[in-house]
């Protein structure tokens, strides 16, 4: 569908010459740039640490089932519920079916993109639940009606004025602009939450399958408390989560928090592997988790594209990429943005209708390079681009294309064309910039060189001898 | 069929065509393609491959032995104290190191002084029992069922732990060690009480000992503390305390 | 040594200077050059769009014409990463992998095949002007090519090099993306121009003629004093 491509480039345009924008996410990821260098360099060998994460999710994700089976078998042993969900609609009815069950009211979750990937807020507002997040930078942009701007910050693109207007306009605090302030208010606000809530729900960074346990990671506390205090807990991953051995969270832990937020690591890294256990005093007495496929499944049948499952979603290629810092994050008009979204979302969402986001990239590379599992992300683009000119070729750039092979591969027809465009550019003063300049596009906003007053194939022949 | 097989039937289909293994190190005995079981008999030649719980607290020899990249840390136990008591001081922890129990009954009891303690939340355990003596407060023990409103009115949750980590300067509690899931995040100041031997190397050790200490039986709750709870949600700002404990505070006897 | 010189369409049509230089310091270094008159383009505004069956159509003819080549050097770091990287992509598969391959073998950047190649770095050239180094995103990462060029600039009299902020963050150029997503282009660009305007240098330079075409073009409609030029070109003058 043009409708989404379109959106996109509408938005693309009002956040380019929004420079304060601009300035406010450079600031943040300037930032975020110093303390990653930093946690980077304390590693021994941060290229072997990559290859060797590269290698455990290409194991994990290359034996899903097996992996996949044995998580299920030992988190179901300690008397976890395990539910399997095909589409984004069935993991919705999973979870209604276990508030209704337990006739609860209100829900507090922690961060979960997944949960924003199956709509599952609006779903249970609609329906009449008491839905609140806790992660702070979430409760912001829930207050706010926005989607999470990006999938590690939520809120970076707000400053503290703003969030503490918000706060002032919504929660009827006293407006301020001191973050700590802020952040107590959320605090307080939210630690009333957590102790009456009914159910609780989180996400997953990984899923152990050697011990059957769910792993999160987090600074603020608010899924430790998420997974503490309601009496029935929900936890949803998707399928690719899977790590194979415990140990390899003494790996992907300090990865995942250096690419992701540059720190070495995360405040809270909690394994969870059951309901309270006989002998413990707190924790649920419940414990579900909802596996989640949603076109997995189709990424993973695309093996040239299958290491895309691999991610670890610590958004280090959004921090990197030149267009997600110049356009941001509500740009892309879906759940995963900058690169991995690129490369992703046509899988998960359909192909024609989101190719747009492949080639909305100039395939600098610097997310492959950031990537800590070392997915090739820009070459993935280019195969989406491949694959969408496959399936559905543009009439009239397959013949743009087809001319362009016909001119380059020969001589005599180049050498015309060269001819033809000296001709033309002494036209094109006249519609420079215009709509009916056929380089508008570039003209635009920039000058176009000119055909040179000898080319190098004409100073080359000059100097041939003879 | 239900769901749970649909899905693994298409995961099978899918995995019939291979993948391109990650460039880079190749292992030449198996051609790089090296499964977790196989991974962990690829021992190095003079360390056998353990699985058994009963195993040292040796990492388990893996071809990906992490520590090869993770950040050096020394050999000496002066030296991990030293890298534990820097990376507390980055991470905003207070670090005590302690002579003897007496020192750690005398600085509870400034603590709470200081800060003006009215009710403690602990649980049972060697060293507990001694803090909570001394400090003679009113206390929610979390070792029994608790009201958590109880909790929420403590000052301070006091816990024992698994282990102090050098390598990143974090606190290893388990439901079992740590007085259960909340007790160690819901008071706005968490008093972590440690002995010597607990302070161990690095994260690869930690899971070694986690798997030497429960495996076949874990707790349901594990948790690697690292600091202080925070957040940068707002302008990437650093602010403690935002959910979870605005202040630890680690004593070493 | 004979090197095959490969000058792809917009450095031939529109820059010749960049093609010439390199020519003239090759031969002046002693070696052999071939330019072969056939070839205009790697093909990779085709494979960047998606449509690699016409791409393949251009890749094939310069996988013949260089078949026989010793050295190939390429006048653009992005033309470059097309036929050293982007070929194995492009003919996996098919009866011109191994073609594909052996080409790879032989392809160097400019900068690259004088200092690794020919263990250059003194080209008795004199440049006196502050200039600052854009690193063209496809020699960066592709070709991971970083040192050499700073090297060469080094050994310039009277240079004086200074480093931008994010030297090697994107200018925007990125092939037909400047001209299908032209405003995140330009906003990249002009990211670029406003780094290198802190350094107080004279020049932007480059080992990319397509990166400069597209920082020049943004210079030259919305004023800036800081002129563009390649490191080729520099390295020419004595």
């Amino acid at each position: 569908m043009k409708a989404f491509a379109e959106e996109f480039k509408q938005q693309a345009r009002r956040l380019t010459e929004d420079l304060r924008h601009r300035a406010i996410i450079q600031t943040a990821l300037h930032k975020y740039e110093v303390v990653r260098d930093k946690s980077k360099a304390a590693f021994q060998d941060w290229q072997a640490a990559r290859q060797a994460a590269s290698e455990t999710k290409w194991d994990a994700i290359n034996h899903l089932d097996t992996y996949l089976l044995e998580f299920v078998e030992k988190i179901e042993a300690r008397g976890t519920k395990v539910h399997w969900a095909s589409t984004g609609q069935q993991a919705r009815e999973i979870i209604f079916g276990i508030i209704r069950e337990k006739k609860a009211r209100s829900i507090i979750k922690s961060k979960a993109m997944t949960s924003e990937e199956i709509h599952l807020n609006d779903a249970l507002e609609e329906a009449g639940f008491d839905v609140v997040e806790s992660d702070l930078g979430e409760f912001i942009v829930q207050l706010k009606r926005e989607a999470p701007y990006h999938i590690v910050f939520p809120a970076m693109h707000l400053t503290r004025g703003e969030i503490g207007e918000l706060f002032a306009r919504e929660l009827g605090s006293v407006p301020s602009d001191n973050p700590e302030d802020l952040t107590m208010i959320a605090r307080r606000v939210l630690r009333q939450k957590y102790i009456t809530a009914d159910i609780g729900l989180t996400g997953a960074n990984f899923a152990v399958a050697e011990t059957g346990m769910i792993s999160i990671t987090e600074n603020e506390g608010n899924a430790r408390l998420t997974a503490a205090l309601p009496k029935t807990l929900i936890s949803l991953l998707g399928i690719e989560k899977v790590l194979p051995s415990l140990e390899d969270l003494a790996l992907f832990l300090p990865m995942l928090a250096t690419a992701g937020t540059g720190q070495p690591l995360t405040c809270y890294n909690s394994l969870y592997g059951g309901p309270r256990q006989p002998g413990e005093t707190d924790g649920p007495e419940e414990y579900h988790v909802v596996l989640l496929d949603n076109r997995r499944t189709e990424l993973l049948a695309d093996a040239e594209q299958r290491d895309a499952l691999h991610c670890i979603r610590c958004g280090a290629c959004l921090n990197v990429c030149p267009i997600f810092r110049n356009v941001g994050g509500h740009t892309y008009g879906t759940t995963y943005s900058g690169p991995i979204g690129s490369v992703i979302t046509p899988h998960l969402r359909g192909l024609q209708d989101w190719k747009h986001l492949s080639y909305a990239s100039s395939l600098c590379g610097a997310c492959t390079e950031a990537c800590p599992v070392k997915i090739n992300l820009h070459h993935h683009l280019l195969q989406n681009r491949r694959n969408a000119s496959t399936q559905k070729p543009s009439a009239h750039e397959k013949l743009a294309f087809k001319l362009f092979a016909f001119v380059m591969n020969r001589p005599a027809v180049y050498e015309f064309a060269k001819r033809a465009g000296r001709l033309a550019q002494k036209f094109h003063p006249l519609v420079r910039g215009t709509r009916l300049d056929p380089a508008y596009g570039w003209t635009k906003t920039r000058d176009l060189p000119p055909v040179a007053k000898q080319t190098f194939k004409e100073f080359w022949k000059t100097r041939k001898p003879g | 069929m239900n769901e749970k097989d649909k899905i693994l039937a298409r995961i099978r289909e899918a995995l019939t065509v291979r993948a391109h293994f990650p460039g880079g190190r190749h292992d030449s005995t198996t051609g790089g393609e090296v499964g977790r079981d196989q991974r962990a008999q690829l021992g190095t030649p003079t360390a056998p491959f353990v699985s058994a719980p009963h195993s040292t607290l040796t990492p388990r020899p893996s071809r990906f032995d992490a520590r090869s990249w993770l950040p050096l840390v020394g050999e000496s136990f002066e030296a991990r104290l030293a890298l534990f008591q820097k990376n507390s001081t980055e991470l905003k922890s207070t670090f005590h190191v302690v002579d003897d129990r007496d020192q750690v009954s005398k600085s509870l009891c400034n603590l709470r002084d200081a800060e003006n303690w009215k009710k403690i939340g602990i649980h049972s355990g060697d060293l507990t029992d001694e803090a909570n003596r001394a400090l003679n407060l009113p206390v929610c023990c979390t070792d029994q069922p608790y009201d958590v409103t109880d909790l929420e009115s403590c000052d301070v949750g006091i816990t024992e732990c698994d282990a102090l980590i050098a390598q990143t300067g974090s606190v290893l509690v388990t439901a079992r060690s740590a007085g259960g899931r909340a007790l160690s995040v819901l008071p706005p100041h968490h008093v972590v009480l440690a002995r010597r031997e607990q302070l161990i190397a690095d994260l690869p050790d930690a899971f070694a000992l986690l798997k030497k200490r429960y495996a076949q039986n874990y707790p349901s709750f594990i948790s690697f503390i690292t600091g202080p709870s925070r957040t940068g949600d707002i302008e990437r700002i650093l602010v403690l305390g935002a959910h979870g404990p605005k202040k630890v505070t680690i004593f070493l006897l | 040594m004979k090197v095959t010189l490969f000058i792809p369409c917009f450095v031939d049509l529109m820059f010749p200077k960049v093609g010439i230089s390199m020519a003239q310091i090759l031969e002046h270094l002693g070696h052999q050059i071939d330019c072969p008159e056939n070839l205009a383009c790697c093909g990779q505004p085709a494979f960047n769009s998606g449509y690699w069956n016409e791409s393949r159509e251009v890749a094939i003819k310069v996988l013949n014409e260089l078949k026989n080549s010793e050295y190939v050097v390429i006048a653009s770091g992005s033309c470059g990463a097309m036929l050293k990287v982007f070929y194995s992509e492009l003919f996996a598969g098919t009866e011109h992998a191994e073609a594909a391959k052996l080409l790879s073998s032989k392809c160097y950047e400019f900068s690259d095949f004088l200092v690794s190649k020919l263990g250059v770095t003194d080209l008795g050239a004199h440049f006196p002007a502050k200039v600052t180094f854009h690193d063209g995103c496809h020699g960066l990462r592709e070709l991971g090519i970083k040192r050499p060029a700073r090297e060469l600039l080094g050994k310039v009299r009277g240079l004086e090099l200074v480093e931008m902020k994010d030297a090697d963050v994107c200018c925007g150029f990125g092939g037909t993306f400047a001209a299908k997503f032209p405003m995140i282009s330009t906003a990249m660009g002009e990211v670029k121009c406003a780094s290198a305007f802190e350094t107080g240098a004279e020049y932007i330079v480059s080992n990319d003629s397509s990166c400069l075409m597209h920082v020049q073009g943004l210079l030259s409609r919305q004023g800036g004093k800081i002129k563009t030029i390649h490191l080729a070109e520099i390295l020419a003058q004595t």
